[in-house]
């Protein structure tokens, strides 16, 4: 019966997509985001150039930079496309966009997201739940499936902006639900093919090896919850090692043949990019910027500085390029990876000394994917989707991860409204976005019984409701908006990194607080 | 959950679809030099904003009629002036005397879906929820789900915010009309109905029910004493709303008689283009249009209306419960959709039947996505087929009538008339869209659409009917429940 419900769930998550998808696929102003043309593009690379080629073709400023076996999977979909329109599938067709275009590439989104879709039934399967009749919108599988199928982030990024995250998601949420069920080669098999989807999931990879490494390969703990050295088990780190390297043999293996490696790996890990995105993803940079620039700005005022001394105020204007900062000592790749290494190490230490099973790896990884979020280069705002997603399993089966989600939740997916500009778009983002505010508010606090933030924190939310109207209402009509167009951008950054920064400290304090109990329990 | 945060997910959502279909194109966009529906609301805007009250519904050099005249009441004229003015204030050149025809732009399309956008969160939406809450019945959960089901009701959303119109202000009074009528408040409910008949003459279609059910209260009341006093309370409200409605033109008897010709145009024909009903349908077997003279055509569809009407509205006059007031609702609009003179198809409001005038539109996306949905909610959320037994269809007077079949089970003949019904819908829709027609039969699919559509219709009014007037007289005390 359960079963049943969210297949029920998951049909009625399709309307709203395809509404959304089918209605804006011929949305007849021509405004598409850049990376409508990267997969456009991809397709035509895939389906017109030999092998050989694809990691060095650059007609088009959007490269190849995801892992080969993702550009195995443009293949697959561009011998479908080649029947919905031949024209697309032309390198040099640069922003193409026909109608036949649009639909199919809306469409395979929505077909992909059919991984989604059995991801999210898997993942409602391994959730624990009182015991007690509740009526079906108060249970909390169904309430964690609402909460990923009508994720506002994921609606928005995936359908309206256009990216494939439904279906790479899927694969993540899937692997750990496999975890979560305990079938672990399963679970190691998908997370290592999303790795060679999408590298980006890096980022995560220190979480499950050290989880595998610990709990898979070590089948026993001794009583304390130490490790018990004796219980290695050799044949599992094979299973575990085969697996890695075929899946990477499958996806790297051409191109290693080829003698590519290195150019494939050049275009993956791009570095010339910039410590941030052109709008600055709220993390610990962006606060890091602001007060760099505020400083500056004081010390200008205050007579301290030379203007003429100081770099040009380009950081938000749109461009992606290396900044140095004025006052504050600038920050290089390799600073930005000790500082992401250090925010995770002891959450990943802690799983090494006293793993608390699958759910004490899924807390990891939320951890992982947000220190990342937090520290790393380049990071772009979609990022905070890797947490806050699988984050939601927590969220509905404990009260302190509840508050801390709907926090982190919130402030995520309102930094992503700068993604959608135009006025078409404002209506459906706010729409979405009080949608699901408000079911996330309401059905956790009903699950719950009781409020779950504290007045601080529901002021600081409340507040995202003045920010926004100050951003897209009040200073659009105000005579700054010529001279300094970004402020808007660097508002909203800098107050949702403030948000983002106190859910990532609440984690951590939870995780640490959670090791310490445990040591206390066997004392 | 509580049901003020199910109800606002359910009026989100709804919002959310309605905006989504808006962002697709509209009626005659691109199509000069008439182009269509969208236009003809700019220009009313134009109209209204830039001439003098006695000239928007005459041909004058500045206000041409043959194209988009004002053809609707006065009450859709002032809510054009006002949109008139908000567009003023954003920019001047959406309404510019003349200079303005045919102007299509982003910011001008944004503009026009977000007034349909306001009116209806402004009249329609709350109509709905309160519609749901306390006029229908069931638990709390029934009553969401029904907020959910006519908030995607795919026919309106694809008409008002696709091909545009503002059918969401009158419908919307109306059912504001309905609601108020239910709590008991009938000076409240007549005044709602008669502003819905000010906004769009269509209304007429809802009008003989309203005034039977109250006529027949007064009745009930007792035409010595409160009945009359009901009924003096009524007719002048209504008297003073029609006056207040048409306070401009009232100073010139020409004026009224000029607008009530542009309302009512019985100059042009039985029907256009293919509508389904009778008289469509007729005249594919015999031409009708043809053999008789328009007059003739006027008299006729007046009196087969009338007679198309006059069961159900004797009965809802003897007995003027709300339930029998629904049910002449309904009976009421398929007859005249059915029998009147100059039916448009935008009428009827049912989304199938229109296939032919979304894909003119090039909405078929919003179309497939927006039906699929609503069938999916309603079947689902209203259990639509486990309430597909014999009782609750109230097929107990077929039963009597079928008399010579007692073996079949009625409701599950329902069901499967159902699923081949929505099977042919699914097999039309995709012949128009796929097939080409044969050369001498251009208009076949349109044509096969609008007759099978008919069939249903004509199906329903019989099925309504016969449950409106089976119903008993005098509710026994133990069917109390059952019939409200």
């Amino acid at each position: 019966m359960c079963y049943l419900y969210v297949e029920l769930q998951s049909v009625i998550s399709i309307p709203p997509r395809l509404i959304h998808r089918g209605q804006a696929s011929v949305y007849d102003t021509g405004c598409h985001s850049t990376d409508f043309e990267v997969h456009r593009n991809w397709l035509a690379i895939t389906h017109s150039l030999p092998v050989s080629k694809w990691y060095h073709e650059n007609t088009s400023e959007w490269t190849l930079d995801y892992p080969p076996l993702f550009a195995w999977f443009e293949y697959s979909l561009s011998h479908v496309a080649q029947h919905f329109d031949k024209e697309m599938l032309v390198v040099q067709n640069l922003i193409y966009t026909s109608p036949a275009t649009i639909l199919f590439q809306r469409l395979s989104v929505i077909v992909t997201d059919i991984v989604f879709i059995y991801a999210v039934k898997e993942c409602c399967r391994s959730v624990r739940e009182e015991k007690g009749s509740k009526d079906l919108l108060g249970h909390p599988f169904f309430i964690l499936a609402a909460l990923l199928l009508w994720n506002f982030g994921l609606l928005i990024v995936d359908h309206i902006h256009f990216q494939y995250n439904g279906f790479l998601f899927g694969i993540l949420l899937l692997s750990v639900a496999r975890h979560l069920q305990g079938r672990h080669l399963e679970g190691a098999l998908l997370f290592t093919v999303l790795l060679n989807l999408k590298h980006i999931y890096l980022y995560i990879a220190p979480a499950y090896g050290i989880f595998l490494l610990r709990s898979y390969c070590f089948t026993k703990d001794n009583t304390d919850g130490s490790v018990r050295w004796s219980s290695f088990s050799p044949v599992r780190l094979v299973a575990l090692g085969s697996i890695v390297i075929s899946v990477g043999a499958l996806s790297f293996g051409p191109f290693i043949a080829m003698g590519q490696l290195p150019q494939v790996l050049s275009r993956l890990f791009p570095f010339k990019r910039g410590l941030c995105h052109a709008y600055w993803a709220p993390n610990v940079w962006a606060l890091y910027n602001m007060v760099d620039k505020a400083l500056s700005v004081l010390g200008v005022r205050l007579k301290l500085l030379d203007v003429a001394k100081l770099p040009k105020a380009s950081m938000t204007g749109g461009l992606v390029q290396e900044f140095q900062h004025s006052i504050l000592p600038s920050v290089s790749p390799s600073i930005t990876l000790i500082c992401t290494l250090l925010s995770i190490m002891p959450a990943v230490l802690s799983i090494w000394c006293r793993p608390r099973g699958a759910r004490g790896f899924l807390r990891c990884l939320v951890v992982c994917a947000l220190g990342s979020f937090m520290f790393g280069w380049h990071v772009h705002e979609k990022a905070i989707l890797m947490a806050i997603l699988p984050f939601s399993i927590l969220a509905v089966e404990s009260r302190e991860d509840a508050g801390i989600f709907l926090m982190l939740t919130t402030t995520g997916h309102y930094s992503l409204f700068p993604l959608l500009f135009t006025a078409a778009e404002l209506p459906i983002k706010v729409l979405l976005m009080l949608l699901f505010t408000l079911y996330s508010f309401t059905s956790l606090k009903k699950l719950f019984r009781g409020s779950l933030l504290n007045p601080l924190e529901t002021t600081y939310l409340l507040g995202l409701v003045a920010v926004e109207i100050l951003c897209e209402v009040v200073y659009p009509l105000s005579p700054w908006q010529h001279t300094l167009p970004f402020v808007p951008l660097l508002v909203t950054s800098v107050y949702c990194s403030l948000g983002v920064s106190y859910s990532f400290i609440r984690l951590y304090v939870s995780l640490l607080r959670q090791h310490g109990t445990d040591k206390h329990k066997q004392l | 959950m509580e049901n003020w945060s199910l109800v606002s997910i359910c009026v989100l959502f709804g919002l959310t679809a309605r905006w989504a279909v808006s962002l697709n194109s509209y009626s005659g966009a691109g199509k000069p030099p008439m182009f269509g529906d969208y236009e003809a609301q700019r220009h009313w805007q134009e109209v209204t904003y830039n001439l003098p009250v006695h000239e928007w519904y005459f041909n004058t050099t500045d206000n041409n009629l043959n194209y988009w005249g004002l053809d609707y009441p006065p009450l859709t004229a002032y809510h054009s002036l006002l949109c008139a003015h908000v567009a003023k204030l954003i920019n001047p050149d959406w309404v510019e005397l003349h200079a303005s025809r045919g102007h299509e732009s982003y910011g001008h399309k944004l503009f026009m879906r977000a007034t349909v956008l306001v009116a209806d969160l402004l009249i329609y939406i709350p109509a709905v929820v309160l519609y749901s809450f306390y006029l229908s019945e069931g638990s709390n959960k029934k009553k969401v789900c029904t907020v959910l089901c006519i908030l995607l009701y795919p026919g309106l959303i694809l008409i008002d915010y696709g091909h545009f119109q503002y059918n969401s202000i009158s419908l919307g009074l109306a059912l504001w009309g309905v609601v108020v009528l239910g709590l008991g408040w009938d000076v409240l409910g007549s005044l709602a109905f008669v502003l819905s008949l000010n906004y769009k003459q269509m209304e007429l279609y809802h009008s003989l029910p309203f005034f039977c059910y109250l006529l027949g209260k007064c009745f009930k009341q007792g035409l010595a004493g409160r009945g009359l006093f009901l009924l003096v309370k009524i007719a002048v409200t209504v008297l003073v709303t029609f006056a207040l409605c048409w306070l401009p033109f009232l100073s010139d008897p020409g004026q009224i008689l000029q607008v009530v010709h542009r309302l009512f145009p019985v100059g042009r024909g039985l029907f256009e283009d293919k509508v389904a009903n009778t008289w469509c349908s007729l005249n594919v077997l015999i031409k009708i249009k043809t053999i008789l003279s328009t007059d003739t055509q006027l008299y006729f569809s007046l009196t087969t209306t009338l007679l198309a009407i006059l069961p159900s509205s004797i009965k809802l006059l003897m007995k003027p419960t709300l339930w029998q007031f629904k049910l002449a609702l309904v009976n009421s609009s398929l007859a005249f959709f059915l029998f009147s003179f100059q039916v448009h198809e935008k009428s009827i409001l049912l989304p199938a039947f229109m296939l032919p005038l979304f894909l003119k539109d090039g909405l078929l996306v919003p179309y497939v996505v927006t039906s699929l949905a609503f069938l999916f909610f309603s079947i689902y959320l209203l259990s639509a087929f486990e309430h597909c037994s014999e009782d609750k269809l109230r097929l107990g007077p077929y039963r009597r009538l079928l008399i010579c079949m007692p073996r079949m089970d009625l409701g599950r003949v329902t069901k499967w008339k159902f699923y081949f019904s929505i099977t042919a819908m699914a097999g039309l829709s995709f012949m128009s869209v796929a097939l080409a027609p044969p050369d001498q039969l251009p208009d076949l699919f349109p044509l096969l659409v609008s007759v099978f559509s008919y069939l249903h219709f004509l199906g329903l009014l019989l099925y309504f009917n016969i449950v409106q007037i089976a119903e008993p007289l005098q509710s026994v005390r133990k069917n109390q429940k059952k019939s409200n």
